[in-house]
């Protein structure tokens, strides 16, 4: 019952800071604040698809898939943008599934190969077809968000305050539902697809299917992460969705770790607010990729399990620090 | 009488040159405890990832109940009720043993996504876990459902591997050498155990190398060399068979 209470007053205040946020930043950072928060939709739902074990390349191209079916359903059949931006997902999803027959055949490495492969192609296909795709110019003037007012609150799109409030609220939902999904027997099933399918299947899973499953659903929620930033950035190309993206995705889930839910956005966070307030002042921002694999190369060595380890570390010190007072018992 | 439960009818498995299984025909009754033993290598690993649908047979076939069940995926034959456990502890090492265990009840209480976003399978997940808790109560590891699977003693491993094959209620159960790491007087509590569930109506199917487990459980024994059928019957007869205490002899292991 206290817990309970604790845990609300927390999430109030942590909505609270994050309402407050923006007020205290610039106008560019506002921008970036809401890249970051799209970001955090595209890492979380990267993570969802590492639960049963696989990595692909392919992420950042399938968010991407999201993009470019959100503004051409808004700009070319005139569907209401919220109204598309699902509908992207939806696209996402079905590209991910139409794309898990070839793609299941395989496993680990080959996957993580096939994976590069079908992005490839899907990105080489938006060069080639200028119709609808517009070739390697791509789409240019979406359809912003249409304001509106829910009455506390008047959202003008033009402002990056409006767009990260309406980000904030989508990808709050978004990870919620994700968080749901893996507190559930379902999530429970893809860590057991994913450490040990053999016993799995054998316990009558169809781990297939819940391979599939994953991946469907992950990339449903990076499509959405795409159309949000197709229709703040207002123009989308094939190299938006490139392998330097990928890397960044990568590098920010490997460098929080995936053991937890909170870990890839961890890395995401801060690993943007490193690029943003150090490189950036520094005037390094040309070498981000340069940095970025070497920050890469560091975590995995020093740090393979990532920065959520540092956090776990922090907690499990405090907490044995609590028991000590209470029972004079040496933990380990 | 009634038919056999499950049928193994003419398999044969090869790899590449190798033919791990040769012709092999035996049944096995319902309710029955029924072992395959052999020296090691004789096939009995792979007649049981044959009849689990982990491989699909070069020959032959597997009938359960009358229906041919070889060639399915190994998920579609624990969906008819044939459940295994291996060789070498398998287990998800990283999940706590109730988590082991749940997996168990997968079939039983299937996950459903949008009844859990919507969080309306409370009554599904509670019953899934009384299941789960039920299993491993069984083989007395109630104490240890907060553990990490991995961090258990060998001889526990063993004792959730079966605890989590029961949670799914099979009607036939493939235990491959359950007792190993196991000291005499837990193998003395696992034989209990074994005893307690045949007399549920589930029909066993052990291999095992301790022959005294193997002698004091089993209603019949098929006994296999180089894949190929040495002898069946009841023990007593297993014991006597000159085929077996030769193969035996020939490779290095005795017959207690
Ligand atoms: N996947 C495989 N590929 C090639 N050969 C295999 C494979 N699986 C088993 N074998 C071979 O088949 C033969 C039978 O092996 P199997 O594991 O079934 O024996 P076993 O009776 O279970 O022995 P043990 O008592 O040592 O467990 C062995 O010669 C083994 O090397
Ligand atoms: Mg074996």
């Amino acid at each position: 019952m206290h817990s309970r209470v604790t845990n609300l007053a927390a999430f109030l205040g942590f909505g609270a800071i994050l309402l407050a946020l923006p007020h205290t930043l610039s106008f560019s950072q506002q921008e970036i604040l809401v890249f970051l928060t799209i970001n955090v939709l595209v890492v979380a739902s990267y993570r969802l698809l590492t639960l049963t074990g696989e990595w692909s390349l392919g992420h950042v191209v399938i968010m991407g898939v999201g993009a470019y079916a959100s503004a051409l359903l808004s700009k070319r059949l005139g569907i209401y943008v919220p109204a598309s931006m699902l509908l992207g997902a939806v696209t996402a999803a079905m590209v991910a599934l139409a794309l898990s027959f070839p793609l299941f055949r395989m496993k680990g490495f080959y996957f993580l190969i096939g994976s590069f492969a079908a992005g490839e192609i899907i990105r080489l296909l938006w060069k080639r077809f200028r119709e609808p795709f517009g070739g390697p110019k791509g789409i240019k003037k979406i359809d912003p968000m249409p304001d509106f007012d829910i009455g506390i609150y008047a959202f003008d799109f033009f402002e990056p305050i409006s767009y990260y409030y309406f980000a904030l609220a989508v990808v709050g939902v978004s990870l919620w539902v994700m968080w749901r999904i893996e507190r559930s027997p379902v999530g429970l099933t893809f860590h057991a697809v994913h450490w040990q399918d053999k016993l799995a299947e054998a316990s009558g899973v169809n781990v297939r299917a819940y391979r599939t499953l994953a991946f469907v659903l992950a990339s449903g929620f990076a499509g959405l992460s795409g159309a949000l930033l197709a229709h703040y950035i207002g123009t989308i190309n094939p190299n938006s969705f490139d392998v330097e993206q990928m890397v960044f995705v990568l590098t920010w889930t490997i460098v929080g770790g995936t053991a937890t839910f909170y870990g890839p956005i961890l890395g995401c966070v801060v690993l943007t607010i490193l690029n943003e307030i150090v490189l950036r002042e520094a005037g390094f921002e040309q070498m981000r990729p340069l940095i970025y694999g070497l920050i890469l190369i560091l975590s995995v060595l020093f740090m393979p399990k990532g920065l959520e380890s540092l956090v776990r570390g922090a907690l499990s010190w405090r907490n044995a620090g609590k028991k000590k007072v209470g029972e004079t018992e040496a933990t380990e | 009488m009634a038919p056999p439960v499950l049928e193994i009818d003419n398999l044969t498995m090869r790899f590449g040159g190798l033919t791990a299984i040769d012709r092999l025909s035996f049944n096995v009754e319902r309710g029955a405890i029924h072992g395959l033993i052999g020296p090691n290598g004789a096939g009995k690993t792979t007649t049981f990832n044959v009849v689990s649908g982990f491989y699909k047979p070069t020959g032959g076939e597997v009938r359960l109940r009358g229906e041919t069940i070889s060639g399915l995926r190994m998920y579609e034959v624990a969906r008819r009720g044939v459940v295994r456990t291996f060789q070498h502890s398998t287990l998800f090492a990283e999940l706590s043993v109730l988590e082991n265990a749940l997996i168990g009840t997968h079939m039983s209480f299937p996950p459903n996504i949008f009844a859990a976003m919507a969080g309306v399978d409370k009554a599904n997940r509670r019953a899934a876990r009384a299941r789960a808790e039920e299993a491993l109560d069984f083989f007395g590891l109630s104490g240890l459902a907060e553990e990490l699977a991995g961090d258990l003693p060998h001889g526990h491993q063993r004792a959730l591997g079966m605890a989590v094959a029961l949670a799914a209620r099979p009607d036939v159960v493939l235990l491959d050498e359950p007792f190993t790491g196991m000291n005499p007087e837990e193998t003395g509590r696992m034989m209990e155990l074994m005893v307690k569930l045949r007399n549920t109506g589930v029909t066993i199917l052990l291999v095992e190398h301790d022959m005294h487990a193997i002698m004091g459980l089993c209603d019949r024994i098929t006994c296999m060399s180089f894949g190929r059928l040495l002898a069946e019957g009841s023990p007593q007869e297993i014991r006597h068979h000159p085929d077996v205490i030769e193969a035996y002899l020939g490779g290095a292991r005795h017959v207690a």
